[in-house]
């Protein structure tokens, strides 16, 4: 049999998002960074709403995401994507406005921006990789940095007497009544990103309904700066990370799940 | 003959913002310019034109609202006063990097740190020479009257959807406070459509990106390269400035906004005194009216630069004139809050100018 008596329209089983660029993606081999972003193009291909959506890039190592998909993009300073994207929302209230963000960009330096758009309830969909640490300049600690964990800003692991416990940003934004849907997702294998994609078709859905702030979190991997291969960066974090950030919906339909 | 009304400076700017067809305003309250808020709050703008208003948590985000209605391709601004517009500072850069459109007002107030809420003119060099971070200028706007509160409003959104810049009102605490007649300009509507370069839905053509990055250093020098030929041409058309009884002058003063409303009487004074004193007020102070200033030097035994700081303004004078190193330039000017009168300023040009020679 010939390869191209298999390569069929109907035995696909799967395929590149139209959406993507031609654009290598710049993150390192084995990041989530590069599933999630794969996952966004494909939600707005399905949703056949890519005229209509506007994402807010960050400063991370999600920076230069606007060349991976072909939407209209803004690249946001360090940490104030939120409020790029509540101006956006309320000058183009029929628009889809999402933001893609790191754990530095949005639970520290941007913390007051996160805050606030999630308490005035925006109609945007906040998408939160948490990898606990900052990958984009090098591995340094971030407020999201697990107790113990060691990088180059911390390099005998995390006091929390020092530096404080990491922070869960998306527990703290779940109780405010500007949040519509909250939940805490991940990548790292396939029954996972199927849940991670469901979890932003919703979001991106309910933009529709006025309801408030679509929140999704995606516990990631930072293979480089944990200084580990991919592999073990997923057993590490499926051992550590979930414990203290454990998955699954936190709020649903602006009702938090006990 | 347009509406009559008589208001404050800050309200002239709140109204006029309504009028000129701007789609959404973002801030955060600060004396002595809370006013420009609690006016666009009260007179639901929402309802008569559409217009956004909404109290920013911090004039960070105010700033990147900003950032962010102005690449959705919307006429957006914000104002604030000293402290606040310090901490705009890397929005305006960004804004200035992916060249976006929007006004921004400084209702200056007595610095450094929290300073006075009494005003002053002490934030000339953030406003003329940059300001944040990179190589990149403000179109810049000093209106002397609430006339022009009103008026540079709307001058101010045409210039920056021209040059695609941010454009900044650099007025003060006693402009944004003092109340005088203005004759109101018709209102415009609200644009119905979006420039082509909007991050606004890419409906029906290839996808906009808004950023100031640009990794690689030669594509960076390009995009740098571009921006100086864009300040270069507001250099060579933009520029604004008003003479009063320059013709004859033997002396000058050069000062603009309050000062220059000040400068007007002492002009008035020296004539009185057989001094002929005249007096030129830059409008625009980025591009700065270095060719009217020069042109005049020829003619003058000495020009003062009248400010509300310890002189900065002044620098931009001495340029003006450094074909003619032999003239002397001096400054003059109360600071830290304190408003000169225009005897006190008569009285340090005599000594600076008369009883040398
Ligand atoms: C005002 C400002 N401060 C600091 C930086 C440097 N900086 C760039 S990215 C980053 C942290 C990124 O970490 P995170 O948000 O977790 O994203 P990741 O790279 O891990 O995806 C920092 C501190 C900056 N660009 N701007
Ligand atoms: S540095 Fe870390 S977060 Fe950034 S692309 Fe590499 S693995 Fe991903």
């Amino acid at each position: 049999m010939e390869s191209t008596d298999i390569i069929k329209p109907e035995n696909l089983v799967y395929k590149r998002s139209r959406l993507m660029t031609e654009q290598p993606l710049s993150y390192c081999p084995g990041c989530g960074h590069g599933t999630v972003t794969n996952l966004i193009a494909e939600v707005i291909e399905e949703l056949g709403i890519e005229s209509e959506v506007i994402g807010i890039a960050p400063v991370g190592c999600a920076v230069t995401v606007y060349d991976f998909i072909a939407i209209d993009w803004i690249g946001a300073a360090h940490g104030r994507a939120t409020a790029v994207a509540t101006a956006v929302k309320r000058v183009l209230p029929d628009r889809y406005v999402f933001t893609y963000q790191g754990d530095g960009d949005l639970a520290a330096i941007g913390t007051a921006e996160t805050i606030h758009a999630c308490n005035r309830g925006e109609n945007i969909t906040i998408i939160f990789v948490n990898n606990g640490i900052y990958g984009m300049t090098g591995g340094q600690m971030a407020p999201t940095t697990l107790e113990g964990m060691k990088t180059s800003t911390c390099p005998y692991g995390r006091d929390v007497n020092m530096q404080g416990p990491p922070i869960d940003i998306t527990r703290m934004i779940a109780v405010l009544s500007g949040t519509y849907y909250v939940t805490r997702q991940a990548v790292h294998t396939p029954a996972a990103v199927r849940k991670t994609k469901k979890a932003l078709l919703k979001a991106f859905e309910l933009q529709k309904t006025n309801k408030g702030v679509s929140f999704i979190e995606i516990v990631s991997n930072c293979n480089s700066g944990w200084k580990m291969s991919p592999v073990d960066a997923n057993r590490w974090m499926e051992e550590k990370m979930f414990k203290i950030y454990p998955l699954g919906d936190i709020k649903v339909d602006g009702k938090m799940l006990v | 003959m347009g509406e009559i009304q008589l208001m404050k400076g800050n309200e002239a700017i709140a109204e006029a913002a309504i009028r000129a067809g701007c789609d959404a305003y973002f801030g955060y309250p600060i004396t002595p310019q809370s006013e420009i808020l609690e006016y666009l709050a009260a007179a639901n703008p929402e309802k008569r034109t559409g217009m956004i208003v909404l109290q920013a948590e911090s004039e960070l985000a105010a700033i990147n609202m900003v950032y962010g209605a102005a690449a959705a391709g919307k006429k957006v601004m914000t104002t604030s006063s000293s402290p606040g517009i310090s901490l705009m500072q890397e929005g305006l850069s960004y804004m200035a990097g992916a060249q976006l459109p929007g006004v921004i007002v400084n209702v200056v107030r007595g610095g450094p740190g929290l300073g006075t809420i009494q005003p002053s003119q002490s934030d000339y060099f953030q406003s003329t020479k940059g300001g944040g971070h990179g190589d990149y200028r403000l179109l810049v706007l000093a209106p002397a009257s609430v006339q022009e509160m009103s008026d540079h409003v709307k001058l101010a959104f045409d210039l920056a959807f021209k040059y695609r810049n941010p454009v900044l009102i650099l007025t003060d605490g006693l402009i944004g406070q003092m109340m005088e007649k203005v004759e109101l300009f018709d209102p415009v509507p609200r644009s119905k459509t979006l420039p082509d370069w909007a991050a606004c839905g890419k409906k029906g053509r290839p996808h906009n990106i808004i950023t100031s990055l640009h990794l690689d250093a030669y594509e960076h020098e390009k995009m740098n390269q571009k921006l100086k030929e864009k300040y270069a041409l507001m250099q060579k058309n933009e520029v604004r400035y008003e003479t009063y009884y320059c013709e004859d002058a033997d002396y000058l003063i050069v000062a603009y906004g309050a000062s220059a409303r000040i400068s007007q009487k002492t002009v008035t004074l020296a004539r009185n005194r057989g001094i002929k004193l005249g007096l030129l007020r830059p409008i625009t102070l980025f591009p700065f009216p270095s060719e009217a200033i020069a042109r005049l030097a020829a003619q003058l035994n000495g020009i003062l630069s009248v400010e509300m700081s310890h002189g900065q303004m002044v620098e931009d004078v001495l340029l003006a004139t450094r074909q003619y190193p032999a003239l002397r330039v001096e400054h003059f000017g109360r600071f830290g809050g304190v408003v000169h009168t225009p005897e006190e300023i008569l009285e340090a040009f005599i000594k600076l100018f008369i009883q040398l020679n």
